[in-house]
């Protein structure tokens, strides 16, 4: 059986698991990396299709520490990129919250993190890539060789093809800590106007919110973060924390609303009131959850969908509360919400961000209930112009998605140029993107 | 800082481990079928672990002509041998192997007489040298038969019998020898296979496997689990064993 990070949806089949991706890919329908696209983008088509998996071709190719240009196989987890260069002064140049992706789903993704108003997304830092395409070819793109392709690879969801190996440029960094800040915010209406003015002097911006308690109004925190120089840092060595496993799926009532509320007054507790600062470790400022292995279950057998959408600069506040408002009237349980803006749009075909601010909520999965949820507030979505992002989503419907994303037709008609008889294609892409099962 | 050479580090558990060794200052020594294969894990470990880029000699476990000139190779390039480790091995279901014999003919030939065959070879080396230690992954499948992977199982507990033997016979010589005995891992080996509990990751059984290289460890279980539920398994009455599935 398969499934992405929400547990939903599960289909059967299984990945094709091989160091030689290269061999692995020859017929596959489609690569998937560590599987951390919560909704259905790395699940197959139809039952039975060729899935390969690519995490175990993570091999380093080559290093270059004059330019920092890291070639690798695609296979390769940024959590590997980071425990191997970190130490030497190079961090990857954006990561989402987890570093549990591959260097070729952050291409596919189109990955973005807490400096995409200062660094843009993944696809930026990408030089080349090597991929195998629908016809069968292996082919090299670049923004200079073959742009269309490799334009529509980045963030392209897999859906170009297999990407094999690639180069991407790290980032030097003067010390391997984070000098860090956090501030109490009492509402949205704050939390936005701090997240904004953070962005102008911060490299690394995010804001959490808590959207159950105190009626939802929108208490935060916002984190500002910065590599901690030389002096700051002290020489202190860094060592990485043990990861420990979540052992078995919880029991449906275990991530109930009354439990999450306590959960977020502890959180709210910890960062107390005014601004806080610290030398943080990596992994606490960029991957706070990656130290529990397995999270996911948390959520129980039902799984769990996070929905993230971005909504343009003008829509403004009241549409941001209307959001909430909505998913609070469908029952739906917005459980941990994060909220960053985005910098300018990237040449990625497909890719997820563009100027605006971004919320990401994680839902259980909760029968019918979700879908009226995602629905509600995709309308909302659609009118004002904003977009899904589709490595999160597992419910949007294709009307609205073509609603959302005109740029659909020019990214298929790429597509076949590399692929004319359809054969890369997922889940995904038949729910929303007109592809043959 | 030891010299080790290792058998199958191009992939799986082997790979892992290579790079724990090469990353903490070790030199290491790939050894395997196939030069540009070796040259791609070479790279890796050589991006990985700043300092002597590791050696590589091309070896073929079936073809024992190729034993000595791969060992000489790696001694001469690391300047001698602490260790050998030997990840390489072949699996196929019971059903697959019931139904095909040339895959059954490489698995028996390749987890046993190959094996083995390299180990005397290894062994020798090491002796000759003043001792050292001989590290092998044999499998949880070795420790009690069981339906689906009866002649898998098999090769793997007679090489544990084996390695058992070159243990008594060689110890006060200086020969340490490890057998490691893997639950289900995440490989090329099982991709396909459904999973059952407790299966791990190769960077997950890595670090045990490189602890008990150091101690020479006798016989370890990855992950630790194993040791319990195999303790179980090799407990329940054969007329549950003919019942039972697993």
């Amino acid at each position: 059986m398969l499934s992405g990070w929400g547990r939903w949806p599960v289909v059967p089949g299984h990945e094709l698991l091989s160091e030689d991706l290269a061999a692995v890919t020859a017929g596959a329908t489609l690569t998937r990396g560590l599987g951390r696209s919560y909704g259905d983008a790395s699940l197959p088509a139809a039952a039975g299709a060729r899935v390969a998996g690519s995490r175990l071709a993570n091999r380093v190719i080559g290093f270059d520490p004059d330019t920092g240009i890291l070639r690798a196989e695609a296979g390769l987890a940024l959590h590997d990129v980071n425990r191997t260069f970190l130490p030497r002064g190079w961090f990857v140049p954006v990561t989402p919250g987890t570093s549990f992706v591959t260097l070729g789903g952050a291409v596919a993704s189109d990955v973005h993190g807490k400096n995409h108003h200062s660094a843009g997304t993944f696809g930026r830092h990408v030089r080349r890539l090597r991929l195998r395409v629908g016809t069968g070819a292996i082919v090299e793109a670049s923004p200079e060789v073959e742009p269309d392709l490799f334009d529509a690879t980045v963030g392209g969801m897999g859906l170009t093809g297999h990407v094999l190996d690639l180069d991407v440029t790290l980032r030097r960094v003067p010390s391997p800590w984070i000098t860090g800040e956090t501030e109490y915010v009492p509402d949205l209406d704050t939390l936005i106007e701090k997240l904004l003015e953070a962005g102008r002097t911060w490299p690394y911006t995010l804001g959490w919110m808590d959207a159950l308690g105190a009626g939802g109004r929108g208490r935060g925190v916002i984190y500002r973060g910065r590599w901690a120089d030389a002096a700051e840092a002290g020489g202190r060595a860094l060592t990485w924390p043990r990861e420990i496993s979540f052992p078995m799926a919880a029991p449906y009532w275990a991530m109930s609303p009354f439990g999450l509320r306590w959960f977020n007054e502890l959180v709210l507790l910890r960062y107390g009131r005014g601004v806080k600062r610290a030398l943080m470790h990596p992994q606490t400022f960029f991957y706070p959850l990656d130290t529990l292995l397995d999270w996911n279950k948390a959520y129980g057998k039902r799984g769990f969908t996070q929905y993230q959408c971005v909504l343009p600069h003008r829509s403004g506040l009241p549409v941001y509360r209307k959001v909430f408002q909505t998913i609070a009237a469908r029952g739906g349980a917005p459980y941990v919400v994060v909220i960053k803006d985005f910098g300018e749009e990237g040449p990625g075909r497909l890719s997820f961000p563009c100027p605006g601010i971004t919320f990401s909520i994680d839902m259980p999965v909760d029968g019918g209930r979700t879908q009226g949820v995602v629905d509600a507030v995709n309308d909302i979505v659609a009118a004002e112009g904003g977009r899904v992002y589709l490595s999160k989503d597992a419910f949007t419907r294709a009307e609205h998605y073509r609603a959302m994303d005109p740029r659909v037709d020019a990214f298929n008609a790429i597509r076949r140029r590399w692929d004319p008889d359809g054969r890369i294609r997922s889940a995904l892409s038949v729910r929303l993107l007109g592809d043959a099962a | 800082m030891k010299r080790i050479a290792i058998v199958g580090g191009t992939k799986g558990i082997g790979r892992a481990v290579a790079r724990l060794l090469a990353v903490r200052g070790d030199r290491v020594a790939l050894l395997g079928r196939d030069a540009a294969d070796l040259a791609a894990s070479a790279a890796d470990l050589a991006a990985r672990a700043p300092g002597d880029p590791p050696a590589t000699a091309v070896l073929d476990l079936a073809r024992p002509e190729t034993y000595d000139a791969a060992l000489d190779e790696a001694i001469r390039r690391l300047g001698g041998l602490d260790a050998v480790v030997i990840t390489a091995g072949a699996f196929g279901t019971q059903e697959a192997l019931e139904a095909d014999a040339a895959a059954r003919e490489r698995v028996l030939s390749t987890n046993f007489t190959d094996t083995i065959q390299f180990c005397e070879a290894a062994r020798a080396r090491l002796l000759a040298g003043g001792g050292g230690t001989l590290c092998v992954l044999g499998s949880v499948a070795g420790d009690r038969a069981r339906k689906p992977v009866v002649l898998y199982g098999a090769t793997k507990a007679g090489l544990a019998y084996y390695l058992q033997g070159i243990d008594l016979r060689h110890r006060d010589a200086g020969l340490r020898v490890v057998l490691v005995k893997p639950g289900f891992v995440r490989t090329g080996m099982t991709a396909g296979l459904p999973e059952p509990p407790f299966a791990a990751n190769p960077e997950d059984v890595a670090p045990a496997i490189v602890r008990a290289l150091d101690r020479g460890t006798p016989q370890i279980y990855v992950p630790a689990i194993w040791r319990l539920v195999m303790l179980v398994i090799r407990w329940l009455p054969g007329a549950v064993m003919r019942r039972v599935k697993f």
